[in-house]
């Protein structure tokens, strides 16, 4: 038997008013996949995760996250994900390791593994050494992996990353993805929105998203072949230009 | 419910508290000044009321009279030899209160004589005072008189056929300070609890970590409760702080049980820091919580509570509004306990709507908090 997907999208709708943020999306994200999202600003990436993560209810359609209704049951999607939202969000009066505590805390991490996870999230951060200054301090870097570390303390099934990367310097986003590679090594579902066309090409998929809807998705290599393109930008770029020909 | 998850907020919130020195030194320094100002500054006492006698008869009877003024503690005889002018002069400069004309004629007229009282009426509650106080001398004088006349006359021993004999129940000096300072209690844990409050929920919006916390697991009530604990500490340091004080530095005599105090306090603060929550959820601006709490809890607690104001006085329609301000039920509480001693028996009903009102505002911040984010 097959296992069941991670994510499950159905004819997805979300509208804010007249504006349609999310227009009819269905897509599936198996276990264990690096599935990105790309697209530039306002494209619904980061309304669609927000739909996901039980933040937002949809105005149609049907989503499952870990095989939980996103809209019925958002209690139990809660508790297997972990989430990262675009902007910073941590606490920073507080100290790298009281953040941590505060996150293990309220994910319900149970006691005996506590100090264990608190271990494997310092480590993995590369903030063992700096476990005790206050988190508003570090560099926006440190401050992104320790976001991560944060959303990884109760060991989620799924990981759901909005622009993770946006505001870091190159070095930074590179050690951070390798952190994302480790994580789907040990079987973390990853669902990723960037508008970095570089990270695209660290995801086993990818899905364009353009004006709300997902207008290609496939492995950046079938991407590459099937339209002769170098990069993903210029996969980008050239969907893009089909979909608005297609439309105009 | 989740303990572990209301444990965690507590902790993190707590240490906002301690790494903010505003707020920190607000929930130090407002009581502080709260209780020297009203504890010490305000009275509602009236003694030594200014006065200005203008004696034209300048006869035994007459300084009887003014003796009896200058005998009692309630009058300061500036002056016995006045004039118009010179008491018209005291009143306009705010110098006397009031000024006694005694007319030439007194020792004649006395069997149906009259004295006259000028009286500043521009502060008409000290005014109406001093006339009960005048009123009452110049009758006693009267009353003395008529009876050694009346002795003079029949050769007999003439009492008075009624006189009142007061006792004073509770607080028997009458000292005002002894029902503002534990009044004020209320009014400083509800400025307190607006304050601290206002700040708690409107940064969250602010800088995001709002989403982060819907993301996870945590329910809105476990996300208050933790942030109210929290609070509830310094509140209760506060109310403690108070209750010290006012036994203490202004002897106030606490009569009645300390676990009723307790408790009511208790129930009292659950409410008060509800109510900032839900103010700081329903903005989701730290400016307007804060001048909206603020304004929203200090002012009723302060006029519409019984604190200095008797809510009896009031007209209808603002005594109905007063049922529905918390702060009335735990003036009266704090009252009953400090001046009168009496607990439960006499107070369920005050424990119970404030409870009653806890609840439901708690009820409400809660609702404020379930995740709507667009």
């Amino acid at each position: 038997m097959p296992e069941p997907d991670a994510v499950v999208i159905d004819k997805l709708v979300k509208r804010f008013g007249t504006f349609v943020a999310v227009d009819n999306v269905s897509l599936r994200v198996a276990k264990g996949e690096i599935f990105g999202f790309l697209g530039p600003n306002g494209a619904g990436k980061s309304t669609t995760i927000r739909i996901l993560c039980g933040l937002l209810g949809p105005t149609s359609g049907q989503a499952t996250v870990s095989g939980f209704d996103v809209a019925t049951q958002p209690e139990l999607v809660k508790r297997s994900i972990g989430y990262m939202s675009q902007k910073f969000s941590l606490y920073g009066d507080l100290t790298v390791e009281e953040n941590l505590d505060f996150f293990s805390g309220i994910y319900g991490v149970p006691k005996e593994r506590r100090e264990e996870r608190k271990s494997f999230a310092l480590r993995m951060a590369n903030l063992e050494e700096r476990r005790g200054e206050l988190t508003g301090q570090l560099p926006g870097g440190w401050k992104q992996r320790l976001a991560l570390g944060c959303a990884i303390l109760h060991e989620p099934p799924i990981l759901f990353l909005d622009e993770p990367t946006s505001g870091v310097d190159p070095i930074a986003r590179r050690s951070f993805w390798d952190l994302i590679y480790d994580l789907s090594a040990g079987g973390q579902t990853i669902f990723v929105t960037t508008h970095y066309m570089d990270e695209a090409e660290y995801c086993h998929r990818v899905a364009l998203m353009y004006k709300g809807k997902v207008i290609a998705l496939d492995t950046p290599r079938a991407f590459k072949q099937r339209l002769g393109a170098k990069s993903m930008e210029e996969v980008f770029i050239n969907e893009i230009e089909r979909q608005e020909a297609a439309t105009a | 419910m989740s303990f572990r998850r209301i444990r965690a907020v507590f902790r993190k919130e707590f240490l906002h508290i301690v790494r903010d020195p505003r707020s920190l030194g607000m929930a130090l320094l407002i009581p502080i000044l709260m209780l020297g100002l009203f504890g010490y500054a305000l009275s509602l006492d009236v003694n030594h009321l200014p006065a200005i006698i203008y004696d034209q008869d300048n006869s035994p009877a007459s300084r009887d009279l003014i003796q009896a003024f200058q005998g009692s503690t309630y009058f300061d005889v500036r002056s016995v030899s006045g004039d118009y002018p010179s008491i018209e002069k005291g009143i306009n400069s705010n110098k006397i209160v009031f000024g006694l004309v005694i007319p030439p004629d007194f020792t004649r007229l006395l069997e149906g004589g009259n004295v006259q009282v000028l009286l500043d009426g521009s502060d008409s509650n000290t005014a109406s005072i001093a006339m009960a106080y005048v009123t009452t001398v110049v009758n006693l004088y009267a009353l003395e008189r008529t009876a050694q006349r009346l002795d003079q006359r029949t050769g007999m021993h003439v009492k008075p056929l009624t006189e009142a004999q007061v006792r004073v129940w509770y607080n028997n000096d009458l000292k005002s300070r002894n029902f503002i300072v534990p009044g004020l209690i209320p009014v400083i844990l509800m400025i307190i609890a607006a304050l601290l409050t206002s700040l708690c929920i409107a940064p969250e919006w602010e800088n995001g970590t709002m989403e982060q916390l819907l993301s996870t697991p945590i329910r809105p009530t476990e996300l208050l409760l933790g942030k109210l604990s929290a609070f509830f500490v310094l509140g209760a340091a506060d109310t403690v702080m108070s209750l010290l004080a006012a036994v203490f530095l202004f002897n106030v005599p606490l009569k009645g049980s300390l676990a009723f105090l307790g408790l009511s306090s208790f129930i009292f603060l659950f409410g008060a820091l509800s109510w900032g929550i839900f103010i700081s959820a329903a903005t989701k601006s730290q400016l307007i919580a804060y001048q909206v709490g603020l304004l929203s809890s200090f002012l009723p607690a302060f006029l519409l509570s019984g604190f200095i104001y008797a809510v009896d006085n009031m007209p209808t329609v603002i005594r109905f509004i007063t049922n529905f301000i918390p702060a009335k039920y735990y003036v009266t509480i704090m009252k009953g306990i400090f001046l009168k001693g009496v607990g439960m028996k006499v107070m369920w009903l005050e424990l119970l709507w404030l409870t009653v009102y806890a609840v439901i505002i708690f009820t409400l911040a809660v609702s404020k908090m379930k995740p709507k984010i667009a």
